[in-house]
């Protein structure tokens, strides 16, 4: 069991002001720190939510203020506006952009990802991304001005919520995948060809893979997309959704274990060295840690999920503030949900490696389902698409390291009859 | 105000809906979607709905004082 060393800290930086970083700050009061606690942030708003950007916010439902709850008497101060850009151990200091420094006694790393860039994009003109309010803001700005064709590149989440989005908005949405199905790598075949199926009746003009060869400006707001098979697409807005890039670079120089795959932390969140060892009062949380799961044997995760950044930021912090006594594990099984077209997918553990799949509630041409992903003879992962209740059953048992399927009396099925499982 | 629903947690009960119309809706089955900056004079009917979720779902906290932390 691992034991927290030292005295007391007296001032806790964050680095990172989102939602994991807001989590670790509510966490570090909630366990009784009384100390200063500092959040640095790169944007200039207090921490805010992302999945409405996507959803609501895109359609125009909502306002993009979405802020998030904070308890009036945390006390907390923010360094807003200012990136950081090195981590000093041995002094116990972050630099920040601006060339100021702060001193902290602990620190937590949770500056998370930003979207993948198209090759070569100013961040102006006709290309966007969307991940941070500004990026819904200035796509929120474009699409209310009803460009005759939007392009979405990309067939995850970002992409296919945003393709629902713009659709649902009445606009004319060509979504190009370079997969045979859209979410194949998230969810496997079966479920792609599902959101595939329901986006096509939605009236996107999807189109499975295929590759880009190009984007070209084409002058203002306009561009013409290039698709490697010789069709050129005219658009006034294209969202470019090709997934996320870990903030790691400032930490270069500061001796930590860093890779493209995040921070590499232990249970306790705890960074480590690139030989493993503990690196005294650095802690690391959220999108950007990749951190060993009990659940699936020690493998190393790291994922994008909301469930993550909360619970992660909270036992970092719960760790931080310990003063001597048993460290807190982070024991999580992955979760996370998305809106499409109507629909809520959601997703318990990890479906990396799966070979099978089974519907065990429900049917996929109803929409609504429960389905597992077995690897060898255990159950990782469970997808419910408008069956949310059923869900809580299968976590539990994927979190106990149950057998493929975890329970038969609960099957609505003919049989049991999983199928070989496609993730590429 | 400010609001959040932990929609991991949510499993469309629905209870938010009726507690607070004019600021929870529900789309299709089970698509949740809600103001996460309602104004302040709704703050009785979004801690009802608080209170009304089965799950334990909804945040919701009155907006910081400006410049304060």
């Amino acid at each position: 069991m691992s034991v927290a060393a030292g005295s007391p800290p007296r001032r806790i930086v964050v680095v990172g002001a989102s939602l994991c970083g807001l989590s670790a700050a509510q966490a570090l009061r909630e366990e009784g720190f009384s100390g200063e606690i500092v959040l640095v942030g790169d944007e200039p708003e207090r921490p805010y939510d992302r999945p409405p950007l996507s959803k609501q916010v895109l359609r125009g439902r909502c306002g993009p203020d979405t802020t998030l709850p904070c308890r009036p008497d945390l006390d907390l101060r923010f360094r807003l506006g200012t990136a950081a850009a090195g981590l000093d151990p041995r002094a116990r200091r972050v630099v920040l952009a601006d060339g100021g420094t702060i001193a902290y006694d602990r620190v937590l790393i949770a500056t998370g990802t930003r979207a993948r860039p198209w090759p070569g994009d100013p961040g102006s003109g006709p290309l966007h991304t969307l991940r941070t309010r500004r990026d819904a803001e200035r796509l929120g700005a474009r699409l209310a001005d009803r460009p005759r064709r939007v392009v979405v590149v990309g067939g995850g989440f970002i992409g296919c919520e945003a393709a629902a989005s713009i659709r649902a908005m009445g606009l004319d949405v060509t979504q190009v995948v370079r997969e045979t199905v859209p979410l194949v790598q998230a969810l496997g075949d079966a479920v792609g060809a599902m959101v595939a199926e329901v986006a096509r009746g939605a009236g996107v003009d999807l189109l499975t893979d295929r590759g880009i060869d190009g984007i070209e400006a084409a002058g203002g707001e306009t561009a013409v997309v290039r698709l490697d098979e010789g069709r050129r697409i005219e658009t006034g807005c294209v969202l470019v959704a090709l997934g996320a890039v870990r903030n790691v670079e400032w930490l270069a120089g500061a001796g930590l274990a860093v890779s493209d795959a995040g921070v590499r932390v232990d249970a306790e969140c705890r960074a480590l060295t690139p030989d493993g060892r503990v690196v005294p009062d650095v802690f690391a949380a959220g999108d950007v840690a990749q951190w060993p799961s009990a659940v699936y044997g020690g493998a190393r995760l790291a994922v994008e999920h909301w469930g993550n950044a909360v619970a992660q930021g909270r036992v970092a912090a719960r760790n931080m503030a310990a003063a001597g006594g048993p460290l807190a594990r982070h024991d999580h099984l992955p979760d996370f949900w998305s809106h499409l077209y109507g629909l809520t997918v959601k997703l318990v553990g990890v479906p990396d490696g799966a070979d099978r799949f089974a519907v065990v509630q429900g049917t996929l041409r109803e929409r609504r389902f429960v389905g597992i992903y077995g690897a060898g003879e255990r159950t990782v992962a469970a997808v419910s698409v408008d069956s949310a209740r059923w869900l809580p059953a299968y976590r539990a048992a994927i979190a106990e390291g149950a057998p493929f399927p975890p329970f038969t009396g609960a099957l609505d099925q003919p049989g049991f009859a999983p199928h070989p499982l496609a993730t590429a | 105000m400010k609001v959040v629903v932990d929609l991991n947690r949510c499993q469309a009960y629905a209870q938010c809906v009726y507690a607070a119309p004019d600021h929870f809706a529900l789309e299709g089955a089970e698509v949740l979607v809600y103001d996460p900056a309602p104004g302040d004079a709704a703050r009785a009917e979004i801690e009802r709905a608080v209170q009304a979720c089965p799950v334990r779902a909804i945040t919701a906290f009155p907006d910081a004082a400006p410049g304060a932390a």
